[in-house]
């Protein structure tokens, strides 16, 4: 157990290494930030004064200690647009996102697990059918589109929900959060609901063929003849089986809502911190770039790791 | 007497619907059995015997369905029944083993779960009382240290183990018949023997009647109070052990026995039935034996035999039936 | 001469068999047909090239479809802010959307055809190493790597090429290489080994017909995938340069127009890379039913 553990941990710091250095070479090409920064005719002087400002005059091996040597203080730099610490802007944006992931998650496992479980337990029916086909389609469709149909559809034409941006907060055991307020839920349905379609497709499709493929299990014959209900043997004995690679999936699917909140903050506006990616690429804003691939592939990591605990836990077949 | 029947079942008829045609499993078998009675059913693996075994609880999946008859378990018909008064009949008064004891266990419940949910589900018993029964349930069927094995996954027992552990689940709530398909077949030979034991111990003790489907006519002539010999989907011969063991009637059980080894009676060599099973999608008109049986005449290709009764409350499905008169 | 008996072939074929007898397969097939030929017809059929300057004219901006009220018979899905007829925006950026899409496949389905067969004929490192690689990108999302090399390279086509191709060869990596594994522990390899055979030319032989039947359902698939993952990056202002606009860089624009009430001009693209993908993954599907019903 402690083996495995501390396994683990090098593993992941070995990750997040060979991540931080490809992060560090591949941002340090993209444009040059200090014209973004300076008026169009800047004086030479002041070009170099910024640069040596940004320590961009040193030698590139240079640079990359010290952004080492940084980032492990969880210092990225100044955001050049921003004027604050990089990772303080994430981290102030991570809330927002992190409340259409949560509500997206939610919806991918009651809508998915509930459309997976009846489509793999009734696959002849006419429900079952239609379920397959709007899984086919959810995994067709561009998030974005769906995100700009939603928004003038439902939004500017039939005014059921706001247009864009994130609702008032409220707090609740000290977290606050625009999920404790009504109008909050209004402004973040659309957006968790559009970012959760392609999830719940996916997960769709994942639990009807587990579900298929454990219904022919022996097992399970073995519990109807024991006079377990039709109830027990889909939810209890059928799904606890197919949860075992379900959870992989789940965690797969988790760091692809986080990388695709991206689109739909960018869509509805929502101050989070995928938009802030997107905002800072196109302004050149290294430090925040690079705080945020860091601190998505920490979560990534973290992600990951806890699935494997998840799987021993479900799975008593497998041991650390 | 008929008081004393626990099921019977007529002309059952189970039929699989696939792409390539509809394959008679089982076609118009009629049985009796008795209470605390023991009914070998025997036969080459695609004769019907596991999906008599599987429909009497109605769990015949697709393709499959049972098209025709009756069974009728203490004066109900089964094949009436809702689907959730089968629900409290299945484990409570009609319990079944399973081929594979590798397979039967889920394998992300522990056996102490697998074995209290039956409980949970036919008995009103506190937890605690569960508890206990569950040990005294896994102590009877022989598995050491029950208390602390009941926590464990199937994965930690063995082929053996496990077996015990079915039969302890099929016991749980005192039915009055079990059904155990092929219940020694993926097993070593020398835990064969013990589980059979066991099973016949347990089956006298409870007086649970027992409906034992195999392939071994060796098994059946040690535990076995009647049989029945099923080919293609028909009944072809049944009646007591001892008589059909000594005396078979029809040639197919005699071709059976013929080709099992006897380690008293020293044979120079087994005889095998010649030809293989028909295919089920192509059955022969008449006698669906006739090309394997050494006693063909003309009519046995051309008509159905009938189900001739013998002495001794004894039948069977052949023209030319050989009954000795002992 | 020699065609005719594999046509005969393929049309006894188990694969025909189930084909002609499922209405999505038909239907799907059919689909993919149309998308095909209108980007290799699309040309000479458009009513504009939506693309020469000189055909556009302002006081066509800003039409609604045809059967709208205030819409024209000539621009049938509408124009946008420029009086490009929407239509033909389409049916030009479907060509250059497929094209990425097919090309992409084709570039990752090579590289990592090749990557898996040397690691599984060179073996031992190299083959933990590259292995080891592609676990660790494939616990990120496309997506992101998508983003981040896009910001890094720069907006143009060949770009988006590079990006696909390293995302993409990951998955034939693993097939290929586990083929290969499989393939070197059987004894005819010993065989032809003796014969005088190299490992090499043995591995190619053997492996490539092997994994034949899952490279095509994979690139299925990932044609429908990157398709749509270009067409996100066009959205975001990441993908291919506005000189060639594809269905998402359409979509993109559109959206700039949106709340004034032009949702046409963003809605009809995106409406076609939804008919194209789908007719994809619907035919992906039953390949994959029918050639490889293991892979997920």
């Amino acid at each position: 157990m402690w083996k495995y553990l501390v396994k683990r941990l090098l593993q992941m710091a070995g990750v997040l290494l060979i991540v931080s250095t490809i992060v560090f070479f591949i941002t340090s090409v993209i444009g040059n930030p200090i014209y973004n920064m300076l008026p169009e005719r800047a004086p030479p002087e002041q070009v170099e004064q910024v640069r040596k400002m940004l320590g961009l005059d040193k030698p590139l091996y240079y640079q990359y200690a010290i952004f080492l040597r940084n980032a492990l203080r969880g210092d990225f730099g100044m955001s050049y647009t921003h004027h604050q610490p990089a990772l303080r802007l994430i981290f102030s944006r991570f809330p927002a996102t992190l409340e259409i992931v949560i509500v997206a998650m939610l919806l991918t496992i009651v809508i998915g697990i509930s459309g997976g479980v009846y489509a793999g337990a009734y696959p002849r029916r006419k429900l079952s059918k239609g379920i397959m086909g709007f899984s086919i389609l959810g995994i067709s469709l561009p998030s974005f589109w769906i995100g700009m149909v939603f928004i003038f559809f439902l939004s500017v034409r039939l005014g059921w929900f706001p247009v864009s941006g994130r609702g008032e907060t409220g707090v609740f055991l000290g977290i606050r959060s625009s999920l404790f307020t009504l109008e909050g839920w209004r402004h973040v349905f659309l957006p968790a609901f559009t970012l959760a379609v392609i999830n719940i497709a996916t997960i769709i499709r994942l639990i009807r063929a587990g579900m298929m493929e454990t219904l022919r299990q022996e097992y399970i014959k073995f519990a109807r003849a024991k006079g377990v209900g039709e109830k027990d043997i889909l939810f209890k004995h059928a799904l606890k089986n197919i949860m075992i690679p379900v959870v992989t999936i789940f965690g797969l699917q988790l760091g692809e809502l986080i990388a695709f909140t991206t689109i739909t903050e960018t869509i509805y506006a929502w101050p989070g911190m995928g938009k802030l990616l997107i905002d800072s690429i196109m302004n050149l804003d290294r430090p925040i770039v690079s705080a945020y691939l860091l601190f998505v592939s920490v979560l990534f990591v973290a992600i990951n790791f806890a699935v494997d605990i998840i799987y021993t836990l479900i799975d008593p077949r497998v041991e650390l | 007497m008929s008081t004393d029947v626990l099921l019977e079942i007529k002309n059952l008829q189970t039929h699989f619907f696939t792409l390539k045609g509809v394959v008679k499993a089982v076609d118009g078998v009629s049985f009796e059995l008795r209470r605390g009675e023991v009914l070998g059913i025997v036969g080459e693996s695609g004769g019907g015997k596991s999906v008599t075994g599987f429909s009497i609880l109605r769990l015949i999946e697709e393709p499959g369905k049972i098209v025709g008859g009756e069974i009728l378990f203490k004066g109900t018909d089964l094949l009436k029944a809702s689907e959730q008064h089968l629900q409290s009949i299945r484990g409570k008064e009609i319990s079944m083993v399973f081929q594979d004891p590798m397979t039967s266990l889920n394998p992300v419940f522990t056996v102490g779960y697998q074995l209290e949910e039956s409980l949970i589900i036919h008995q009103n018993l506190t937890k605690e009382a569960r508890k206990q029964k569950c040990i005294q349930l896994l102590s009877m069927v022989g598995i050491p240290n029950p208390e602390k094995r009941l926590l464990d996954y199937p994965h930690q027992f063995s082929g053996g183990m496990r077996q015990r552990v079915i039969i302890a689940i099929a016991l749980a709530s005192q039915p009055d018949l079990i059904i155990a398909d092929e219940p020694t077949t993926a097993l070593d030979v020398t835990i064969q023997a013990q589980i059979l034991k066991l099973m016949k111990k347990l089956s006298e003790e409870t007086r649970c009647a027992l409906i034992l489907i195999t392939h071994d006519l060796a098994v059946v002539s040690e535990l076995a109070d009647r049989v029945m010999v099923m080919y293609c989907g028909k009944l072809v011969e049944t009646g007591d052990t001892k008589d059909i063991i000594h005396n078979p009637a029809h040639p197919y059980t005699e071709g059976l026995l013929r080709s099992i080894p006897d380690i008293e009676q020293e044979k120079s060599r087994l005889e095998p039935i010649p030809g293989i099973v028909p295919n089920m999608f192509e059955l022969p008109q008449g006698c669906k034996f006739a090309d394997r049986c050494s006693r063909c005449q003309t009519i046995c290709t051309q008509e159905e035999p009938p189900l001739f009764e013998g002495p001794k409350g004894r039948k069977a499905l052949c023209f030319f039936p050989l009954w000795k008169d002992s | 001469m020699k065609s005719i008996p594999i046509l005969q072939r393929f049309f006894a074929s188990d694969f025909f068999y189930h084909y002609r007898r499922s209405t999505t397969a038909i239907v799907s097939s059919l689909m993919i047909l149309f998308v095909i030929l209108v980007a290799i017809a699309g040309p000479f059929l458009t009513p504009q090239n939506p693309y020469a300057l000189s055909n556009l004219f302002l006081a066509d901006a800003f039409k609604p479809p045809a059967w709208l009220d205030g819409g024209e018979l000539r621009f049938l899905l509408g124009t946008d802010q420029q009086g490009r007829d929407i239509l033909s925006a389409i049916v030009y950026g479907s060509r250059v959307s497929l094209f990425i899409g097919i090309a992409g496949v084709f570039f990752a389905a090579t590289f990592g055809i090749l990557i898996g067969l040397v690691a599984g004929y060179i073996g031992g490192k190299v083959e933990s190493i590259i292995m080891r690689i592609a676990d660790i990108q494939l616990s990120f999302p496309s997506m992101l790597i998508a983003l981040f090399l896009m910001t890094t390279f720069g907006r143009s086509i060949t770009n988006i090429l590079i990006t696909l191709t390293l995302i993409g060869w990951v998955r034939y990596a693993r097939v290929v290489r586990g083929e290969t594994l499989s393939v070197r522990k059987k004894e005819y390899i010993e065989a032809s080994r003796v014969i005088g055979y190299s490992d090499l030319y043995i591995m190619v032989k053997q492996v490539l017909p092997n994994v034949l039947n899952s490279v095509i359902v994979l690139s299925t698939i990932q044609i429908g995938t990157f398709i749509l993952l270009e067409a996100t990056l066009s959205f975001l202002g990441l993908g291919v340069p506005p000189t060639r606009p594809t269905l998402g860089m359409l979509c993109s624009e559109g959206f700039s127009v949106l709340y004034s009430g032009l949702w046409w001009v963003s809605f009809f693209p995106g409406l076609y890379i939804v008919f194209i993908v789908f007719a994809i993954n619907l035919f992906g599907d039953f390949l994959r039913d029918q050639l490889n019903p293991r892979l997920k």
